[in-house]
């Protein structure tokens, strides 16, 4: 042999000494607890995400056909009220005409129904200021003074598309994502 | 600044709390610096396992109770919706039950360290009966835990060891309706013992706390059994013991790991997936096996609060150990007698798990009777009288002497036992 093997590869080190093997074992232990934490980790935190009965509740299926014009229902999708309405041609020209207005939020009806479905109108049935459902669903209840939706716990009106009109609340009803399965079925969500 | 403590950190920040609530200090001198003797063996890990376990039970504990429902008509299908539909619900529910076992397993071998070294003998008898106190939690919880699925096994555990308080003579009955809630073990029963269980554990927690409190106070054990007698004897906890407790945790992992993964529902009872049915008692009511032993000193007895008070008896010798025991020498590895009926003593307890196991009937009785008889005298009378009588083997002068041998207890290493090799030029 011609060379001694005492002296260990010396690399350059922040702080001047040389790199030892316990640096890197100490190195390789410390990333290999890391993960090893990181995996009992996530599925304690992956435990509080929606379990598989939630996510087979995230879809409602409703039928339209009972639903006649001028009427409007109430249907539950994902533990909120949402409501159907099946509108009439005077409330979805009311609807059209209205954008003129000074809407807080605007948007256009159009944008807001399915093409080809324009009578009818699917938006969540949660007042966007607080959180209260307004009524107007009910052929009995108030509709407030644009014909759509009254929210009884500060006073916002909504309009046949389901806009903001008048009061505290700062959006339109939402609409949620839905698709229509044939002229009289929809999945919501 | 008055009342500030005096921190030695340097960076600001670490200062800055350090000064205000010293916990920094506190970590570096009771698991940084604190002098831990140098001869521990891997039966000195089983403390800090207990540590790890208790807090894999309690995270597991506490997101499977975002789950389960604590209602008797609904607790078994909360159980079955975990283990379903919950993402990872069927890990939870495995660690938390495996996890249980291991709690035993690990705890049972740390008792058997304090027995065959000493480690209850003065100074530490308060460290000891801290401990007895943890292990009484221990089965509280493991007991109600077990009733939560509400599964046949469940149920009739629950009544079986509730019934047991009506032998106390005048008040029994009222005893058991009041823990009952009712008539019977019922949903009052289930719930009140959910909120039980998810209270003890923080209990124990402070129990741990004092128990690690006393031995820091008294310091450890070790197996020589013999006092450290300088800073020769001793090494700073880190780095030495973090590791040595490092690698134990990993090899605890291992068999975690294979219980939970591998056979999950081994060390269960298959009754308990039947719903809890009142009508229909099981043909063997067995508890979990960490029971067993307990349970076959209770059945030994032919009289009801007989059973009852010696296997209540069984768990109080335990805390007079430390008076009933009169050698002066701590470890068994000196006391030859003693290292003998230790392991007969292991047997005794393995055999009555076994007993119990079985059905009340036959040679299994005679088996639990003696069992039973033998465990109580090795405690109450083959102790007592073994210190008075055994003789010892001679001990080691100090424990750097017995570690390092008669060059060591004392200062460096001598330069020529400590050359480094080095490769010869050819």
């Amino acid at each position: 042999m011609t060379e001694s093997a005492a002296a260990p590869h010396v690399a350059p080190h922040p702080g001047g000494a040389e790199v030892t093997k316990r640096d890197f074992l100490k190195l390789v232990a410390g990333a290999g607890a890391a993960v090893g934490a990181g995996a009992i980790v996530w599925p304690m935190v992956d435990s509080m995400n929606p379990a598989a009965d939630v996510l087979a509740l995230s879809s409602t299926t409703v039928d339209l056909a009972p639903v006649v014009a001028g009427q409007a229902i109430t249907v539950v999708w994902r533990g909120k009220p949402v409501f159907v309405r099946h509108r009439t041609p005077e409330e979805i020209a009311r609807a059209r005409t209205d954008e003129k207005a000074r809407l807080p939020d605007p948007a256009a009806d159009a944008s807001r129904v399915k093409p080809g479905h324009d009578q009818w109108l699917i938006v969540v049935g949660i007042c966007t200021h607080l959180g209260c459902v307004p009524l107007g669903n009910r052929s009995t209840e108030v509709r407030g003074d644009y014909g759509g939706w009254f929210c009884p716990c500060h006073g916002s009106h909504y309009d046949t598309s389901g806009r903001i009109r008048q009061g505290p609340a700062p959006a339109n009803l939402a609409v949620p994502p839905y698709a229509f399965e044939g002229d009289t079925k929809i999945k919501i969500g | 600044m008055a009342g500030l403590h005096k921190s030695d950190f340097q960076n600001p920040v670490i200062n800055w709390i350090d000064s205000r609530l010293p916990v920094f200090t506190m970590i570096q001198k009771e698991y940084g610096v604190f002098p831990t003797p140098r001869n521990f063996n891997y039966f000195w890990n089983f403390g800090a396992l207990a540590m790890v376990n208790l807090v894999i039970m309690i995270a597991t504990g506490i997101f499977l109770a975002m789950n389960y429902t604590p209602h008797a008509t609904m607790a078994f299908d909360s159980v079955e919706r975990i283990m379903r539909d919950v993402n990872f619900g069927w890990l939870l529910r495995y660690a938390h039950a495996n996890g249980a076992s291991m709690f035993f397993i690990v705890v049972y071998i740390h008792i058997a360290r304090g027995l065959y070294y000493g480690s209850y003998k003065t100074p530490r008898e308060l460290l000891w009966m801290l401990g007895v106190v943890i292990f009484l939690l221990m089965m509280a919880i493991a007991f109600m835990g077990y009733v939560l699925p509400w599964g046949q096994m469940s149920y009739w555990a629950a009544t079986v060891i509730t019934n047991l308080f009506s032998a106390f003579p005048l008040v029994g009955e009222h005893i058991v309706t009041w823990l009952w809630g009712g008539f019977s073990v019922d949903n009052a029963t289930l719930n009140r013992f959910f909120s039980l269980h998810y209270l003890l554990p923080f209990v124990l927690v402070g129990v741990v706390f004092l128990h690690v409190a006393a031995l820091h106070i008294t310091g450890s054990n070790n197996p020589l059994g013999i006092d450290v007698k300088g800073p020769q004897d001793t090494l700073p906890f880190h780095p030495y013991y973090t590791i040595k407790d490092s690698v134990g945790i990993c090899v605890y992992l291992i068999v975690f790991a294979v219980l939970v993964f591998f056979a999950p529902n081994f060390l269960g009872h298959a009754d308990n997936y039947i719903p809890a049915n009142p009508l229909v008692t099981p043909a063997h009511i067995v508890p979990d096996w960490y029971f067993l032993p307990f349970y076959a000193i209770l059945r030994s007895v032919p009289d009801k609060l007989g059973g009852v008070l010696l296997m209540f008896g069984s768990i109080f010798v335990l805390f007079v150990l430390p008076w009933l025991d009169t050698s002066p020498v701590r470890s068994a590895r000196f006391r030859p007698v003693y290292r003998v009926l230790f392991w007969v003593l292991v047997f005794t307890v393995v055999v009555l798990g076994i007993a119990a196991g079985k059905p009340a009937e036959g040679i299994w009785v005679v088996v639990s009777r003696i069992g039973t008889a033998y465990y109580f005298l090795h405690f109450l009378v083959i102790l007592p009288i073994l210190g008075k009588f055994e003789r010892p083997l001679p001990l080691p002068e100090s424990i750097s002497r017995a570690v390092l041998g008669v060059m060591g207890g004392g200062g460096p290493l001598p330069g020529g036992a400590a050359a480094k090799p080095t490769m010869e030029k050819a």
